[in-house]
């Protein structure tokens, strides 16, 4: 059953006010379609996403995430997502590092104007997350105490 | 004669300095910190292949803090931790008088003799073991040559695994952590005064000891010294259920030379890695 390619994969997304959000506003206004697996979380800046709010979105139940913000040189803050940036260059190995597949975190720069793009970008992460399968390790781990083992 | 013994009387017979953090021994394969604040003392403070802690780690401690002006035996990498320190604000330098020595070495737990087999991973590839930055040097022994490191190739066995072997690798070594946080104490770039781990308004990390809090808990604190570890492995010497921390530490002090040719204190006034950015940085993973 978990085994199914044909999944519906829980993908959360969070995206920076400025430029993705828009972006994806836009997506809807030009009435683009696209999967709807992915749950939107609006945040002030990209900076401001704490690696935290990933790898609590996998403790949930998330089977991919999607990090997304302004260009380089876009950001409405000067310098978060270049900041955002180096620190997911580090993240995203330590993930890969600690056995969560690559598959699974995605990043992109989606622009106030990119309506299309977010389009693409949603439905090709589904895709990768759909052929990474359901992510079973993370929620499913053990909830109860395991000192006693 | 450039001694431990002789150093230390002078420097507080000039009042050079208010406080010398050092090491007492306790037996002869045993060392315990001390805390020495007058000539009285002195001659308890030794310095040999039995210092294992990282000193640096009282440096962010309110009350060392008000002293004056502090003296501290340092090793090569314990250095590099109160120069990552310097460069992050903590402490400042013209507080700090670093004593050191050239270091062949220490031994991987208290106990063990000092021999070629007992010598603690992070020595053998040591790049600090004539430290750079200090004020006063002890006579020591020339450097020798230490034993191959292993540490880089078993961090390549992990990464040749699949996700989902490595997955098993960290949930089984994970679960074994009963959250002591003692990798945390003995860390001295971990200063925060409040631990992220110790705010439940709201609950990022659980902090029950499961399976699934363990994992977020033990990513977190090695993103956290993503860039900023300099690999003086206390964190792994004092887990009391063995956990390779330092193999997570060490992947990220790869990856932080290999994206950025950062390597974490090795000078003072550097920029901070993580607290920094450049136009330049990799974004092929970026679509």
């Amino acid at each position: 059953m978990e085994t199914n390619i044909n999944f519906e994969p829980k993908i959360i997304a969070f995206v920076c006010n400025w430029c993705t959000y828009t972006g994806a506003d836009l997506a809807g206004t030009s009435r683009l379609k696209y999967a709807h697996n992915v749950r939107i979380i609006k945040l002030p800046c990209t900076g401001r996403i704490d690696p935290l709010f990933i790898i609590k979105a996998f403790e949930k139940g998330a089977d991919g995430v999607l990090v997304s913000g302004c260009h380089p040189g876009d950001c409405h803050y000067t310098s978060g997502n270049f900041h955002a940036r180096r620190r997911w260059i580090l993240f995203n190995q330590l993930l890969n590092f600690a056995g969560i597949d690559n598959r699974r975190v995605h990043f992109s720069w989606v622009s106030a104007s990119e309506g299309r793009k977010w389009v693409d970008v949603i439905n090709e992460v589904i895709e990768t997350v759909r052929k990474a399968r359901p992510f079973v390790g993370y929620s499913k781990m053990n909830k109860e105490y395991v000192y006693n083992e | 004669m450039n001694n431990l013994y002789n150093i230390a009387k002078d420097l507080f017979s000039t009042n050079k300095v208010d406080l010398i953090i050092g090491y007492k021994s306790i037996d002869s394969r045993r060392t315990k910190p001390i805390f020495v604040s007058s000539n009285e003392d002195v001659d308890h403070l030794v310095f040999n292949e039995y210092s294992l802690n990282n000193l640096s780690v009282y440096l962010t401690r309110k009350d060392i803090k008000k002293y004056n002006k502090i003296g501290i035996l340092a090793k090569g990498c314990d250095i590099r931790a109160i120069v990552q320190l310097i460069n992050e604000n903590q402490i400042e330098r013209e507080k700090i008088l670093i004593i050191s020595k050239k270091c062949n070495g220490v031994v991987k737990d208290f106990g063990l003799e000092y021999n070629e087999e007992n010598i603690a991973e992070k020595c053998k590839s040591c790049k600090v073991r004539t430290p750079k930055v200090f004020d006063l040097m002890i006579d020591s022994e020339e450097e020798k040559k230490l034993p191959e490191p292993t540490i880089s190739s078993r961090v390549n066995e992990l990464d040749s695994m699949t996700p989902e072997e490595r997955f098993e690798f960290w949930r089984n070594e994970f679960s074994k952590c009963i959250r002591c946080y003692a990798c945390r104490q003995a860390c001295p770039l971990c200063y925060c005064e409040r631990c992220i781990v110790d705010k439940n308004i709201p609950d990022w990390i659980e902090s029950s000891p499961t399976q699934r809090a363990n994992f977020s808990w033990n990513l977190i604190r090695a993103f956290h010294l993503s860039g900023r570890c300099i690999g003086c492995g206390e964190c792994e010497r004092v887990c009391p259920v063995d956990i390779p921390l330092s193999l997570l530490n060490a992947k990220m002090g790869i990856v932080a030379f290999k994206e950025f040719n950062y390597a974490t204190g090795m000078e003072i006034g550097e920029p901070t890695l993580v607290g920094n950015y450049s136009n330049e940085d990799n974004e092929d993973f970026i679509k």
